[in-house]
């Protein structure tokens, strides 16, 4: 009866029935029943702006190298405080129109940054702009393409109080009589970005990490006498996309720490409370995020101690307990 | 005492390299923890000992026997001798004298004749039958009566194919020397992130597709014993699958992107077309199958008839809308973009290595039945595995368990597979240092076992953590697209093609092809497999993540360098299809009057 070797059919139809079978039962009904899932209460919805962001996310092929998912495993706590779960799409992977699909957001390769939360990592608007102008106006050492198509030059004389100027160095435009503006894409896109943040939990718990035990540290630093992580590390992670690894910041951009009066003071509390609560009294820089969610009191020690004795910096350490003071002064005792 | 010695280090490196050393007792390490090393290495000692005694009480018995029996040999001798008479002794001891008094004359293989071939032997006349660079290979043989409508096909397939091949892989190229020089220059149609895509689409569904389709066509027919069901349909599906990649293409470069999914850039009335190329192919040979002269249906038939089902339904899967809302498109995109590589490309390149790797050994295949297993195991383990490209994900847990025990299943296809090809090239090997075919597949063969086997393991957790949203997925990815299906296809082509239109490709150039593609392979794939462990040990220890993008940067450079190379190859390659079929002028011979009347 079942004679594959001399009746084509029998062959052709079991071979079509037992692959339709396993892909139902591996593939469609999983994802048919994943798509019953609800948004977190904290989750806000996307804003139309954000929805056109998405959309220039996906045809510019940023999913090739950024991903959007934080795996359950420690070596991702990087890239935000839990891991992902599916109720964290729930906005953004929809069906886009009648003739794309809902993007592929968790990605495959992380070439760049996984951007699940970048919105909290980096929520300056100016910083993404001369970014995404080109990436190596800020990080010197990025590979991520430029997208000079997202702005436009215009005539300085033009510029009106609606338009968003970017900064850019003389290093990479160098005509004093234009200026770059952002086009209506790049400033969707950007909104978009900054809407990539991790909702928090109801109730506050925090689901796990799988626990990867750590490596001894092989030599003792002197931060590490005073029982702090390692603040240099820190400060590339966290600070020097903006006030880059020289301590230079940019000029038209965000300021320098080398020589900063404010980071030499013997007195540190501005210095800490500024990182904690973000900066905009200065309006030839950027607005500086506040920091105090995302950082501990020992690496807010640590990367005030690395700014204070780096690139001709020369400061008294100060230590978390230092931190904490401040913190609890900043903070309203309800919180 | 070798092995004991090897094993110790062996094991103090293991645990030492491995981040996950536990430092507390759990059970995930289990096999790291001293009291498991040291049983391990007091076994092997046991197992050792053991080997070495039984070895030797083996070879004491082997040797007593062969002495019992040289023993009754030299009385056997001693007997004859002293049975024999004088007059046969001198006889014998007369004709060994003649024997070692023998020399050569020294004209032996020459005379004062002049050469001739009165049966039309000799191919090649040469003056240096020592070449030091390069090799002879044998001549391809007998070309093979075929309909001129079907060559035709063939060489408009393969020739689409190849055209596709010189573009994807100089955007592949080119997308890869933007790791290098990111500011190269800034328009919006060639950067990365919408390149990428077209790279990737057009080796596959340009390249792949079109040549497996195009070999096929030949592989139906033959093994059927009839012809094509329908010269037309053929066409109109070369039309759609080029009108396809090229729409495709053009509008992934203007942005216009179905979704970022991998494999799944074409927006659906794109997609819609190369569906349809699928479905009239694949009626087109099953109609001829079902037409077959002969009543079995070759093994290579089964292959590629399922696997073009196949892929209509992996197709339709992926494109219909109702269950790809929000995780739903994940679990979809890991199914679908495994099961494009593993439903269309392996499967149907399998199909063809069932026939084109027997025909160019002239022998059959060594076993049919292990065809037989690995067809159906491919069905299963293959499509199930799709979601270990999202271990730690979101996703349910089940599914991806499910996928990595599938993934260690898929050990049982491939060794099948491997096992069968290489026992059929068993007893050939002087065939392949001979041949200019033969060794694309060998290399084929040999990356089937290595690629897929390792792409299984790349499925475990473990090394899912290190390696994964690494560049060693795309190591891993060009050690299969490119090591398995792409020489494979190569081999495919230069064994059918001479035999068709009767021309061969300049040796040397054939031997350019495949070691430029060799090296140019190995070179890639090895500085992406370094760099991304490097990359993912980095992640591991929690460095900032620019540290990572630094230090790949030697990596991209060799990468790009294994690119050029690859590159390289594939325009000889398209120069050796030239030679295979371009079409030379007949030749204006003089004509005699004599014969012209006879004509007339």
């Amino acid at each position: 009866m079942f004679n594959f070797h001399k009746d084509h059919r029998t062959l052709i139809n079991t071979a079509l029935a037992g692959f339709l079978l396993l892909s139902l039962g591996i593939a469609v009904l999983p994802a048919y029943q994943m798509q019953d899932v609800e948004p977190l209460p904290s989750q806000p919805l996307l804003t139309e702006q954000q929805l056109k962001g998405l959309s220039i996310y996906i045809s510019e092929g940023c999913v090739a190298c950024h991903t959007q998912q934080v795996r359950s495993i420690e070596m991702d706590k990087m890239w935000g405080g839990r891991p992902s779960m599916p109720s964290d799409y729930y906005f953004s992977k929809q069906r886009m129109d009648i003739w794309r699909q809902s993007p592929s957001l968790l990605g495959s390769e992380r070439t760049g940054p996984d951007l699940t939360n970048i919105g909290k990592r980096q929520p300056a608007e100016q910083w993404h702009l001369l970014h995404l102008y080109n990436p190596r106006t800020v990080v010197s050492e990025s590979v991520m393409p430029a997208y000079p198509w997202l702005f436009e030059t215009k005539d300085a004389s033009e510029i009106s109080d609606n338009d968003v100027t970017v900064p850019v160095g003389k290093e990479f435009f160098n005509d004093a009589s234009q200026q770059i503006v952002a086009t209506e894409d790049a400033l969707a896109l950007i909104a978009y970005l900054q809407s990539l943040k991790q909702a928090e939990l109801p109730g506050g718990t925090t689901p796990a990490f799988i626990a990867s035990a750590k490596k001894a540290p092989a030599n003792a630093t002197a931060e590490q006498a005073l029982d702090l992580p390692d603040g240099a590390s820190l400060y590339t992670q966290t600070c020097a996309a903006c006030h880059q690894t020289t301590g230079k910041g940019l000029p038209g951009a965000f300021p320098p720490l080398s020589g900063s009066s404010i980071v030499n003071d013997a007195n540190y509390e501005l210095l800490v409370k500024i990182i904690l609560q973000g900066y905009d009294a200065r309006s030839e820089f950027g607005q500086m995020p506040a920091f105090a969610s995302q950082l501990t009191n020992e690496q807010i020690a640590a990367i005030a101690n690395h700014e204070r004795n780096s690139w001709g910096n020369s400061a008294a350490k100060i230590s978390a307990e230092d931190v904490k003071k401040i913190r609890e002064m900043v903070t309203p005792a309800n919180d | 005492m070798k092995f004991k010695q090897l094993s110790l280090p062996l094991f103090i490196c293991l645990a030492s390299s491995t981040p996950l050393a536990a430092q507390s007792v759990t059970t995930d390490n289990w096999y790291m923890s001293p009291g498991i090393i040291g049983t391990f290495i007091l076994i092997t000692i046991v197992l050792f000992i053991a080997v070495i005694t039984l070895t030797a009480r083996l070879n004491d018995y082997v040797g007593k026997l062969k002495k019992r029996k040289q023993a009754r040999q030299r009385l056997a001798f001693a007997e004859e001798l002293i049975g024999l008479e004088a007059g046969e002794i001198d006889a014998i001891l007369q004709k060994r004298k003649a024997a070692l008094q023998y020399h050569l004359e020294g004209n032996e293989l020459g005379s004062d004749l002049d050469a001739e071939d009165s049966h039309g032997l000799i191919d090649k006349v040469t003056s240096e039958p020592e070449n030091p660079f390069f090799d002879e290979k044998k001549k391809t043989p007998i070309s093979l009566e075929t309909p001129w409508e079907l060559k035709k096909i063939i060489i408009y397939y393969l020739g689409a194919a190849v055209c596709w091949l010189l573009v994807g892989t100089l955007v592949g190229q080119y997308a890869g020397m933007k790791f290098v020089w990111p500011d190269m220059e800034h328009t919006s149609w060639l950067s990365f992130g919408r390149l990428r895509p077209v790279h990737t689409n057009t080796v596959f569904w340009g390249w792949a597709s079109m040549a497996m389709i195009g070999l096929a066509y030949f592989v139906i027919a033959r093994t059927s014993n009839t012809t094509i069901h329908s010269y037309k349909k053929a066409w109109i599906a070369w039309g759609l699958f080029n009108l396809s990649v090229l729409l495709g293409n053009i509008c992934l470069m203007a942005g216009i992107n179905n979704g970022g999914g991998e494999y799944r850039e074409f927006i659906w009335p794109v997609m819609l077309l190369f569906a349809a190329g699928l479905f009239i192919t694949f009626r087109n040979f099953y109609l001829t199958v079902a037409h077959r002269k002969i009543s079995e249906i070759y093994i290579s038939n089964w292959f590629i008839l399922a696997s073009l089902t196949w892929t209509i339904i992996l197709v339709l899967i992926a494109y219909l809308p109702f269950y790809q809302n929000g995780l739903g498109e994940t679990i979809i995109q890991g199914y679908y973009m495994h099961q494009g590589v593993g439903m269309w490309f392996m499967t149907f390149s399998l199909g063809l290595v069932y026939y084109y790797l027997p025909f160019s050994l002239n022998k059959p295949i060594y076993s049919y039945s292990l065809g037989v297993l690995a067809f159906w195991t491919q069905m299963l383990f293959y499509t199930l595995i799709g979601t270990h490209h999202f271990v730690f994900s979101p996703l349910p847990w089940w599914l991806q368990t499910v996928a990595i025990v599938f993934s260690a299943g898929m050990f049982i296809p491939v060794v099948t597979g491997t096992t069968n090809f290489l026992m059929t090239m068993k007893g050939s090997w002087n065939h392949i240092s001979k041949s200019y075919v033969l060794p694309f597949f060998l290399v084929g063969v040999i990356f089937y076992f290595v690629g897929s086997t390792q792409g299984s393991l790349q499925a475990f957790r473990f090394t899912n953590f290190v390696w994964h949203f690494t560049d060693f997925n795309v190591a891993h990815s060009h050690m299969t697209m490119y090591g398995i299906i792409t020489f494979i296809l190569w081999g495919c082509i230069y064994h059918i093609l001479p035999k068709l239109t009767d021309k061969e490709p300049p040796q040397i150039l054939v031997g350019a092809h495949f070691w430029m593609a060799f090296i140019g392979l190995f070179a890639y794939m090895v500085s992406l497999m370094a760099g991304g462990t490097l990359k993912g040990l980095s992640w591991i220890d929690g460095h900032p993540f620019i540290e990572s993008v630094i230090l790949m940067k030697p990596f991209w450079v060799w990468r790009a360098i294994g690119g050029s190379l690859m590159f390289v190859s594939h325009i000889i390659f398209a120069l050796n299809f030239y030679y295979m079929v371009k079409k030379e002028a007949p030749a204006e011979l003089p004509v005699s009057n004599h014969l012209k009347k006879i004509v007339a």
